[in-house]
């Protein structure tokens, strides 16, 4: 027991002196805070009582787009003096039931993403009958008004891949390989086929284990190296670019890489030219725009739309605008 | 405690009625479900509401239809990794060949049962004949399953999820018994928690009242002193595992006939739920200790926890830490109150 405590005393002495004599002037949390306190600080600009909104998502744990989506709806909530709460759960059952605990709250309006449309629909019933406002958000467009929505707020997944395909024409691409990082998602699928539908060359579907990057790069790079052909990988995530880049390499490939979404890391490399193009349907947008929708509803009795979905995207990003987007990835807004 | 005449036969004692309550293997997870329904009221004042309520114990009927099989197959010493997805396959199973072959949904729902069977005496089958540990079994079960959900919801409806099956016919009538929801004192509680109540009986009775039940402790206690005093080992495994596939061709038809469409990917890792809802109502992982009620108790805290962050108002990030230090709480003191039960014998 004394030796295990002398090693337990070492071990957090080693690394408090480590953290106290190693210290980094660049980067870390010194400069993410240094930069938090230059930007300005949240407050409420409205009087409005203070009302409850909850967020409930098909995000599983820890999924960087849904960070964005949330600092949205939060800088939204903390002008708009909201309450909000945030939840999320990938099985269709689990986010059911949870919109079932938000209509139990009694909270004042619900933002909900319908990826499994018909699992949700009993749910959605509940919270319009309890008179509470729903707000659609990022997926069921289709669904969204049937389900007693006010507005939708999103991007049309076929009208992105479309996009997509286009500039993959207008570069000159021949055959792309579409990589699915979640076999049984509906919009990814839109997505792909949207590319087929508007690109001139041949698109491949490759699916890949979304939850295990190793394998996603291991499995990209076999397709490269086993069809050479291949001039254009479009990843359905901005995490995956990197992994991409990463298979190329691997695979000693030319082709072009393209992604949806951004983060900090996809605005680096379409600046320093690693990437084709991103396209972005601003996560931030949906979380803000929802929250601010339904804060004017309960205030001013607004909606926006007039029936049809917002849309938040496609939005095509090249070399040209990566700069100034790279910041705003980073503090996570974009 | 009193003291008995030491010359009796020990098994002709008469025990107190309290000493008997306190060699219950449910009894530590009741006191852990008290405590953990108290927190929830005092903190989140939504919880303790009758609509509040009703959403908690749907979402643990949802686990606790499975959690009964799963608590009997794991007295019986064996565990079912493939519990999980095979609730997704058999709602995919009745939706499939309902709309394939245009059928009345009830003839999908019967195809559903026998297939979901078939796959359960698999389990059994396989583990009897190889003599591999049922881990390795349903293991591959469980892969396997995954990899055919996918494969024929894509090769037969062209996506990943599957075609909307409500406007056929018989679909009014088995929404009825699998998903419908009653109206009680103007509180809606969903039919799942009957169908769960009622697994708990028959499993109770199963266990305690029942040669059957003699069998599965006998066989999770040890598998060759069974077979020595002429318990069917094999047919009481092969029974256990298709205890598993018809609970979960329940819970299939429940998910299939609330939501109309099935999304081929889920149900991965649902089958560790199931296993730590029987392992907190205090089922042993050895096997040879356990009870039905007991599962449901453990799904009950387990739905309490899981719906009860989200009505205080907790970050969610958490959740997974707070279940994993529950399980860990929970099994601590099973094995606590079970030590001073047998202490006081």
């Amino acid at each position: 027991m004394a030796r295990f405590r002398t090693w337990v005393g070492i071990a957090v002495a080693g690394a408090l002196g480590a953290s106290l004599a190693g210290c980094s002037s660049t980067g870390g949390k010194r400069a993410e805070d240094a930069r938090e306190a230059a930007s300005a600080q949240g407050r409420a600009a409205v009087d409005t009582p203070r009302w409850t909104f909850a967020m409930i998502t098909h995000s599983g744990d820890g999924d960087t787009f849904w960070d964005i989506v949330q600092n949205g709806a939060e800088q939204a909530a903390v002008k708009d003096n909201i309450k909000f709460l945030y939840s999320h759960d990938d099985e269709a059952q689990q986010q059911a039931q949870l919109v079932d605990a938000a209509v139990d709250k009694r909270v004042d309006g619900i933002i909900v993403t319908l990826a499994k449309p018909d699992a949700m629909k009993a749910a959605l019933a509940r919270a319009t009958k309890a008179g509470i406002p729903v707000i659609t958000v990022n997926s069921g467009s289709a669904e969204s008004k049937a389900f007693g929505a006010l507005t939708h707020i999103g991007q049309d997944e076929t009208i992105a891949g479309e996009a997509v395909g286009e500039e993959l024409n207008r570069r000159g691409r021949k055959k792309a390989l579409c990589v699915l990082h979640e076999q049984g998602n509906v919009g990814h699928e839109q997505r792909c086929a949207g590319v087929a539908k508007t690109f001139d060359g041949t698109v491949r579907n490759l699916y890949v284990e979304g939850t295990d990057m190793s394998a996603v790069q291991a499995s990209m790079g076999a397709k490269l190296q086993a069809d050479r052909s291949v001039d254009a990988v479009v990843t359905l995530g901005a995490p995956y670019a990197d992994t991409a880049v990463k298979a190329r390499q691997d695979a000693g490939s030319e082709a072009e890489i393209d992604t949806f979404d951004l983060n900090a890391k996809v605005a680096a490399s379409l600046r320093d030219g690693t990437l084709g193009f991103a396209v972005d349907q601003q996560p931030y947008l949906q979380g803000y725009e929802a929250v601010d929708l339904l804060w004017l509803h309960k205030y001013n009795a607004d909606t926006l739309g007039g029936g049809r979905p917002v849309l938040t995207g496609p939005q095509i990003i090249t070399k040209d605008r990566a700069a100034e987007l790279e910041q705003y990835a980073e503090r996570g807004t974009r | 405690m009193t003291a008995t005449a030491l010359t009796a036969d020990e098994r002709l004692l008469r025990t107190s009625p309290l000493r008997r309550l306190l060699g219950r293997p449910e009894l530590g997870s009741v006191v852990g479900a008290l405590a953990v329904f108290l927190f929830f009221a005092l903190v989140a004042d939504s919880f303790v509401r009758a609509a509040g309520l009703s959403t908690v114990l749907y979402a643990a009927s949802t686990i606790g239809i499975m959690a009964v099989p799963v608590a009997l197959l794991m007295i019986g010493g064996e565990f079912d990794l493939s519990a999980g997805v095979m609730v997704t396959s058999s709602a995919l199973i009745s939706s499939m060949f309902s709309y394939r072959m245009t059928a009345n949904v009830w003839v999908g729902v019967c195809v559903s049962l026998l297939v979901t069977l078939a796959i359960g005496f698999f389990n059994g089958f396989m583990l009897t004949r190889t003599g591999l540990p049922s881990f390795i079994i349903t293991l591959g079960t469980f892969l396997m399953l995954t990899g055919m959900n996918l494969g024929f919801t894509k090769l037969i409806s062209g996506t990943v999820s599957t075609k909307t099956i409500a406007d056929m016919e018989g679909f009014a009538s088995a929404r009825a018994v699998f998903a419908s929801v009653l109206t009680i004192g103007g509180v809606d509680f969903k039919i799942t928690i009957l169908w769960w109540l009622g697994l708990v009986a028959l499993a109770s009775w199963i266990l305690l009242r029942t040669r059957v039940g003699n069998w599965i402790f006998a066989v999770g206690g040890g598998k060759e002193a069974a077979r020595a005093v002429g318990v069917p080992v094999d047919r009481t495994r092969i029974g256990l595992y298709m205890g598993v596939s018809f609970a979960a061709w329940i819970a299939g038809q429940h998910l299939l006939f609330s939501f109309d469409v099935v999304q081929s990917g889920e149900g991965v890792g649902k089958e560790l739920t199931y296993i730590i809802a029987a392992v907190i109502g205090g089922c042993l992982i050895t096997g040879g200790y356990g009870s039905a009620i007991g599962s449901a108790v453990g799904a009950l805290i387990f739905g309490m926890t899981d719906k009860g962050i989200v009505f205080a108002e907790w970050n969610p990030d958490w959740f997974k830490f707070f279940l994993g230090a529950m399980l860990l709480l929970a099994t601590l003191l099973n094995a606590w109150v079970r030590k001073r039960a047998e202490a006081t014998k």
